[in-house]
C-alpha cells in the first residue's frame, strides 16, 4: 500500500481551475518531486494536501485511509500527519527561533514545554541552526530561515513532509544549505514530496518524478527516465529548456 | 424594561428635525469650505513662507487640534463679549468650526503638498510644460489622489461631530431640535433615537455624494463605506 | 480687560487649582477607561467579524453596522441616547459611569477599524502557515497575527485616545463634574470667560499635546523592525 495516494483531485483557486486531475503515488521513504513550469499546479497540489486549497474532486488517501477535506476533524488528521514547509519559509515574526519550533508542539498537541523544546534543539541541530535558537527570524539570512522552517515542520513530528520550492527565495549561495538538510532527511528515510526547480538535486534525491503542466500529470517515472528520455512533446520543450 | 416607546409624537414634530438636518448640513458645508481655503493658505504658508509665518501656522494648529472645539466655542461666545465682541450663537459655532478645520485642513492639504514630488515638476519642466500646465496636470491630481479620502472622511466627522457642538450653546441643528423638542414632552429616547439614525441616512448620503464625486472628478476609488 | 486682570489673584487660589486639577484627573480617568474597555471590545468585535460559515453571516453583519452606525452619530447623541436609555432601565447608575459606558460604545466603533487594519496588515502567509500545524482560529489570532499587527494598531489606538481627551468636553452636559464642566461653574460664579475658558483650553492642552508627542514617538520607535532595533 503506498504511504500517501493522490488520486484524480480537482483544485480552484476562486473562480479558477487550476488542477484538474492531478494522481500520483509515494511509497514509504520514499522521495517524490512534482516538477512543471510555473503555473502547473504543483504547488497547488502541496496546498490541497494539507487542506490550505479546497480539493472539489478526486481523493487523497494516507496509509490506506480516505481523507475528507469537507470534514474540519479530517483535514486537521490530514495536517496531523503532513506538515508543510513554504517557498517564503513563513516563519512566524513575532517569536524566537526556538519557540517557532516548540508553538505547534506545546499549544496544538498539549505537551510540556521543556520537553519539547530539548526535542526542537535536536531538530535544529539537525539543520545546523542550534546555534540561533533565541534569535528572531528578521536577524536570519533566507536560508537559516528555511532551515528553521524545515525544523519547525519536523517538529510536528510528521509521516510526510511536503517541501514547496523552498529554495526559489534564496541567494544562489544559501541553497546548498538547505539541500544539504534535504538530503540528510531523505537518507533517515523520511517520506517527502517536493516541489522544486533544482532539476540536479530532484534526480539525486527523488526515486520518482512527476511532470505537471497546466493542472495535469503530463508524465511520471524514474528520475533518469523522465529527464533524459521523456516520452512527451511538453516534457522533451521543458527539460530542453530548464537542463543545461 | 416596560419602557413605553412612543414614536408618534416624534413623527408629529418631523419637520422641525428636517428643518434641524438642513442647519447641520449647512453648518457643516460652509465650516468645511472656508476651513478648506484657511487650510490651503495655511498649507501653502507651510511650504512656502518664511520662518516666522511658518512657526505662527504651526503654532495655530498646535494649539487648536490640542483643545476642544466646545471650549473654542465657549471662548467665542463666552469670552469675546468682554472685549465688546458679540457674536450670535450661530456665528460663534460657525467661526469656531471653521477654524477648527482651518487648522485640520492644513495638516492634511500639506500632507498633499508633500506627496508632489520634485522629480516629476522637473520632468514636467523639461517637456515643456508651463507652469499652470504643471500645475493642472502634475500638482492638482497628486494632491486629489493622495489627500481626497481624507479630505471626504474630514467632511463626515465636521458634519456629525462638528456641528452637534452648536447644540450646547443652544443653536437649532439636528441636535439641538432633539434637545429642545424633547425638553417639552420628555420624549427624550424616542427623539434621540430617530435623530441618531437621521445623522446615519445624512451621511450615508454625503458619502455617497462624495465618493462619486472624487471618481468622476479625480478618478480617486474613495471608499463609501 | 482690566476686569480679567483684577480677577487674576481672585482665579488662581490654591483651592480652584486644585479644583481644575481634580477635574481635569476626570477628564483623564473616563477617557483611558473608556478607551481601555472599547479597546478590548474592539478586539472582540473585530474577531467576531471574521468568524467564518454562513451561520455567522448575521454577527458578522451585525459587527459591521456597529461600526457604521456608530462612526456616523455624533458623541453628543450617543452620550443623550446612553443617558436616557440607562435611566429607563436602571435608576441608579452615576453619570461617570454613563459617561464611560458612552466614551466606550465610541471608542469601540473607532478603534475596531484601527484593529482590522493592523491585522490585516498581517502577511496571510503567516496564518496560513498557523493553519497547516493545525493551530486553532483563535490560537493563530491570539499567538501569531494580533502579536505582530500590535505595533502598527497601538499608535493610531493612542492617537484616537489622545483627541478622545478633547470630545469628552461633551459629557459636561450631562453635568459629569469634569474638566469643561467645572469650567462653565466658575464663569457662572462670575470670573470672566476670557480667563476660564483659556485656564480649561490650557488644560487640555497640557494634557493632549504631550501624549500626542509620545503618541508620535511610539509610531516611529515601533515602526523600527526588530533586528534595528537591538544589535545582532
Amino acid at each position: 500500500m503506498p504511504h500517501l495516494a493522490v488520486n484524480d483531485i480537482h483544485a480552484n483557486y476562486g473562480a479558477l481551475a487550476v488542477l484538474h486531475g492531478i494522481g500520483f503515488e509515494v511509497d514509504r521513504g520514499e522521495v517524490v518531486s512534482l516538477v512543471g513550469p510555473s503555473g502547473s499546479g504543483k504547488s497547488t497540489v502541496l496546498r490541497a494536501l494539507v487542506g490550505l486549497t479546497l480539493v472539489t474532486g478526486g481523493s487523497v488517501e494516507v496509509d490506506g485511509t480516505r481523507i475528507d477535506y469537507a470534514a474540519p476533524r479530517a483535514v486537521k488528521a490530514a495536517r496531523d500527519r503532513m506538515a508543510i514547509v513554504f517557498q517564503q519559509y513563513n516563519l512566524f515574526q513575532n517569536m524566537n527561533v526556538l519557540r517557532n519550533v516548540t508553538l505547534a508542539p506545546t499549544k496544538v498537541k498539549g505537551r510540556k514545554r521543556a520537553e519539547v523544546e530539548a526535542e526542537a534543539m535536536e531538530l535544529l541541530k539537525l539543520v545546523g541552526m542550534e546555534h540561533k535558537a533565541q534569535a528572531y527570524p528578521d536577524e536570519l539570512s533566507g536560508g537559516q530561515q528555511q532551515r528553521v522552517a524545515i525544523a519547525r515542520a519536523l517538529a510536528l513530528k510528521p509521516e510526510i513532509l511536503l517541501l514547496d520550492e523552498v529554495t526559489s527565495a534564496l541567494d544562489p549561495e544559501l541553497v546548498n544549505e538547505v539541500l544539504d538538510a534535504i538530503r540528510r532527511l531523505a537518507g533517515e528515510g523520511m517520506t517527502m514530496l517536493l516541489v522544486s526547480h533544482e532539476m540536479s538535486f530532484v534526480r539525486e534525491v527523488s526515486s520518482k518524478v512527476v511532470f505537471m503542466d497546466a493542472g495535469r500529470v503530463v508524465e511520471a517515472g524514474p528520475p533518469d527516465a523522465i529527464f533524459d528520455a521523456p516520452s512527451s512533446e511538453r516534457a522533451r520543450d521543458f527539460f530542453g529548456k530548464v537542463l543545461r | 424594561m416596560d419602557y413605553n416607546f412612543q414614536f408618534n409624537v416624534v413623527w408629529r414634530n418631523f419637520d422641525a428635525l428636517l428643518e434641524g438636518a438642513w442647519l447641520t448640513l449647512q453648518l457643516g458645508v460652509f465650516a468645511f469650505t472656508c476651513g478648506c481655503l484657511i487650510g490651503l493658505v495655511g498649507a501653502a504658508c507651510l511650504s512656502f513662507a518664511p520662518r516666522p509665518v511658518r512657526w505662527l501656522v504651526h503654532a495655530f494648529v498646535i494649539f487648536i487640534t490640542n483643545t476642544p472645539a466646545l471650549i473654542q466655542i465657549y471662548f467665542l461666545y463666552f469670552g469675546l463679549p468682554e472685549f465688546g465682541i458679540r457674536w450670535s450663537n450661530e456665528a460663534c459655532v460657525l467661526i469656531g468650526l471653521t477654524l477648527n478645520a482651518g487648522a485640520y485642513l492644513t495638516m492634511i492639504l500639506r500632507a498633499g503638498f508633500l506627496s508632489v514630488r520634485q522629480t516629476e515638476m522637473e520632468a514636467g519642466e523639461t517637456m515643456g510644460m508651463s507652469l499652470p500646465q504643471r500645475i493642472r496636470y502634475i500638482v492638482v491630481p497628486h494632491i486629489a489622489k493622495s489627500i481626497y479620502p481624507a479630505l471626504a472622511n474630514f467632511f463626515i466627522v465636521i458634519l456629525v461631530m462638528g456641528t452637534s457642538v452648536g447644540a450646547v450653546i443652544g443653536v437649532d441643528e439636528l441636535t439641538g431640535q432633539a434637545i429642545n423638542l424633547s425638553t417639552v414632552n420628555y420624549r427624550w429616547l424616542e427623539y434621540f433615537t430617530i435623530v441618531a439614525l437621521m445623522y446615519v441616512v445624512l451621511t450615508f448620503i454625503a458619502s455617497i455624494g462624495l465618493a462619486l464625486l472624487g471618481r468622476w472628478a479625480f478618478r480617486v476609488k474613495a471608499r463609501i463605506f | 480687560m482690566e476686569r480679567i486682570l483684577s480677577q487674576l489673584p481672585d482665579f488662581f487660589t490654591w483651592k480652584n487649582i486644585a479644583l481644575l486639577g481634580e477635574s481635569a484627573l476626570m477628564t483623564l480617568s473616563m477617557t483611558l477607561l473608556g478607551c481601555l474597555i472599547g479597546f478590548g471590545l474592539a478586539l472582540v468585535l473585530v474577531y467576531l467579524r471574521t468568524t467564518p460559515g454562513l451561520w455567522a453571516l448575521p454577527l458578522r453583519v451585525a459587527c459591521i453596522a456597529y461600526v457604521e452606525v456608530f462612526r456616523r452619530i455624533p458623541f453628543l447623541v450617543v452620550i443623550y441616547l446612553v443617558l436616557f436609555f440607562i435611566q429607563t432601565v436602571a435608576s441608579d447608575v452615576s453619570l461617570f459611569s454613563i459617561a464611560v459606558i458612552s466614551i466606550c460604545i465610541y471608542a469601540i466603533a473607532y478603534t475596531a477599524d484601527i484593529i482590522r487594519g493592523g491585522i490585516e496588515s498581517v502577511p496571510k502567509t503567516q496564518i496560513e502557515a498557523a493553519q497547516a500545524m493545525n493551530l486553532s482560529r483563535f490560537q493563530t489570532m491570539r499567538l501569531c497575527v494580533l502579536p505582530q499587527a500590535l505595533p502598527v494598531i497601538i499608535p493610531p489606538a493612542i492617537a484616537f485616545a489622545v483627541s478622545f481627551i478633547k470630545d469628552t468636553a461633551l459629557v459636561s452636559q450631562i453635568g459629569v463634574f469634569e474638566l469643561t464642566f467645572r469650567g462653565k461653574e466658575l464663569n457662572n460664579q462670575g470670573y470672566s470667560g476670557v480667563l476660564v475658558f483659556g485656564t480649561i483650553a490650557f488644560c487640555y492642552f497640557l494634557m493632549s499635546f504631550p501624549l500626542s508627542l509620545l503618541g508620535q514617538y511610539l509610531e516611529k520607535r515601533l515602526a523600527t523592525p526588530r533586528g534595528q532595533r537591538h544589535s545582532r
